[in-house]
């Protein structure tokens, strides 16, 4: 199988405050592999490290055979990763339309200009509610269907990785639920995809392997569904 | 009676189209970088006297004139993001402003080794002969100014509407971040919108220079105009910097017209205080800040 993701043992700080230490991990082509940790474990650290917003002092990301570990974001995003970041951060004043074509920018501007509007499309299958409100402003959505335009935005880049970061934060239960439907979804379209994510019980559900961070560690990591049985987890819901 | 009043009308119109220009420049400037661009009006006086040069000394004809002069100006527009916004990028907003405060000053500095210390015009694009209109008496020129004012403001419409690159600007001004997570140079943008903005004070230093004049200094006091003409209309919105500049001339016109042109500043700073002291910000500004974190727009 090949790798899509290897971070081979980054250290990353805020200044002189170390975060993350020696994390590592990888994540093979079509799968879905989730990080979990409580809050204030550095899950979102290393989202932000490996868009390339934070500098990394120490290892290596590479991303489908290419060294991305010093890149800048939008060079990291040119290079195939594609990012849901936590609180969506949607265009609110802009159209839904015009957030999902943001999300095919570098095909729109590049190569591949054809093949959006077979993406938009493909997009709205998944998710017809959105065809419904192409023309209203992102702000006005609910949380739930921003959560839609904002998976739909980076799946219109055709991504190699989709990188999430706790898509299920502040969503109602019934929502959440909803949310992940659609990554097993996309997973079955042969999607790849690293979930970070706070919610362990649902993203363990739909992972194929899970990593498990505490205080800027790895901690722990196997197979989604052994991990689900262990006393690890279990601590976690509790700390959670 | 209603001459005086269509005079003023006409001529509100024409200074309002440029002020909108210099606002719409402002505003530009500021979404999609958080920063005040003081040297904005140098652009104007860099547009007017080069069409001095060019069309009034070299008699070049417009069509070649105009275009030498746009490129010459969104190219100076293009360097003072180099110089003043990239390395001041790391420290801090106001840094950045005191560098375009100082940007303003060697330019006009430089303007004056170029020319000279005189007033210049050039002549109307239409001639001198005014067009009686309800009394009043209309400079073609003023319709040249209205007419391309027009013009400029709907291709800046319809480009951040219509093109993926203008809706990539405005992307960046709304969550810079995220825009470059999608793949957007936010550096290319913010150099766009720096090159935009020199463009559009250009405009107006070219269509203005024949009925109000230029000299090398005239610059930083059209700055200060367009900066509150945008805060008078809201600062970051492109209607708000078309409303501002046409209420701020309106309101100096009609100050002229009715009361005494040594008080046309007074009152129109009065009213833009008074409207920024109850609507802080501006008439069309938007009423809440949303989708931004301080450390991206910091760049850190």
């Amino acid at each position: 199988m090949t790798t899509m993701i290897e971070i081979s043992n980054i250290d990353v700080a805020y200044g002189k405050v170390p975060v993350l230490s020696d994390v590592s991990l990888t994540v093979a082509k079509g799968e879905i592999v989730t990080l979990i940790g409580a809050n204030g474990a550095g899950k979102t650290t290393l989202f932000r490290a490996l868009t390339g917003v934070l500098p990394k002092s120490r290892g290596s990301i590479v991303l489908d055979g290419k060294d991305i570990t010093r890149m800048k974001p939008d060079r990291v995003a040119r290079e195939g990763l594609a990012v849901v970041p936590e609180g969506r951060r949607l265009f609110g004043p802009m159209s839904v339309l015009d957030n999902l074509m943001l999300g095919s920018f570098l095909r729109l501007t590049g190569q591949g200009k054809g093949a959006v509007n077979e993406d938009l499309d493909m997009v709205f299958d998944l998710f017809p509610r959105l065809a419904e409100r192409r023309e209203q402003l992102a702000r006005t959505l609910s949380g739930g269907e921003q959560q839609m335009v904002a998976i739909s935005r980076a799946l219109m880049a055709r991504p190699k990785v989709i990188l999430m970061d706790e898509p299920s934060i502040g969503l109602a239960p019934i929502i959440v639920r909803e949310v992940f439907d659609v990554i097993r979804k996309l997973k079955e379209s042969g999607i790849t995809i690293l979930l970070i994510e706070q919610n362990a019980r649902m993203a363990l559900k739909v992972a194929d392997r899970a990593y498990v961070m505490e205080i800027g560690r790895i901690t722990a990591e196997g197979d989604a569904g052994d991990l689900r049985q262990s006393d690890i987890i279990r601590k976690l819901y509790l700390a959670a | 009676m209603i001459a005086d009043f269509t005079q003023a009308t006409v001529s509100a119109l024409s200074v309002g189209s440029m002020y909108a220009l210099i606002a719409l420049g402002v505003t530009l400037i500021y979404a999609t970088t958080n920063i005040i661009n003081f040297a904005q009006g140098e652009f104007v006086m860099l547009g007017g006297m080069i069409m001095v040069t060019l069309y009034g000394e070299l008699n070049w004809p417009l069509y070649m004139a105009i275009p030498l002069t746009l490129v010459i100006t969104t190219l100076v527009g293009m360097a003072l993001m180099k110089v003043a916004y990239q390395p001041g990028r790391s420290t801090s907003l106001i840094t950045i402003l005191i560098i375009t405060i100082g940007a303003s000053m060697a330019i006009s500095g430089t303007a004056q080794h170029i020319w000279d210390a005189d007033i210049h015009r050039f002549p109307p694009f239409s001639g001198d002969a005014p067009i009686s209109f309800l009394g009043a008496a209309i400079v073609p020129q003023s319709l040249w100014i209205v007419g391309l004012t027009v013009v400029v403001v709907g291709a800046l419409v319809l480009f951040f509407q219509f093109s993926i690159y203008g809706k990539a600007m405005k992307a960046c001004s709304i969550d810079r971040g995220a825009a470059s997570m999608l793949g957007i140079r936010v550096s290319a943008m913010v150099m766009a919108s720096f090159g935009l903005s020199a463009a559009l004070g250009c405009v107006a230093g070219i269509v203005m220079t024949p009925m109000t004049m230029i000299d090398y200094s005239g610059g930083m006091l059209l700055a200060i105009k367009g900066f509150s003409a945008a805060m008078l209309g809201g600062m970051g919105s492109f209607v708000g910097a078309v409303i501002g500049g046409l209420l701020f001339a309106f309101l100096e016109a009609f100050t002229s017209a009715y009361i005494s042109s040594s008080y046309k500043e007074l009152v129109t700073f009065i009213v833009i205080i008074n409207v920024l002291l109850f609507m802080p910000r501006g008439l069309m500004g938007p009423r809440t800040v949303e989708g931004f974190d301080d450390d991206e727009v910091l760049g850190q």
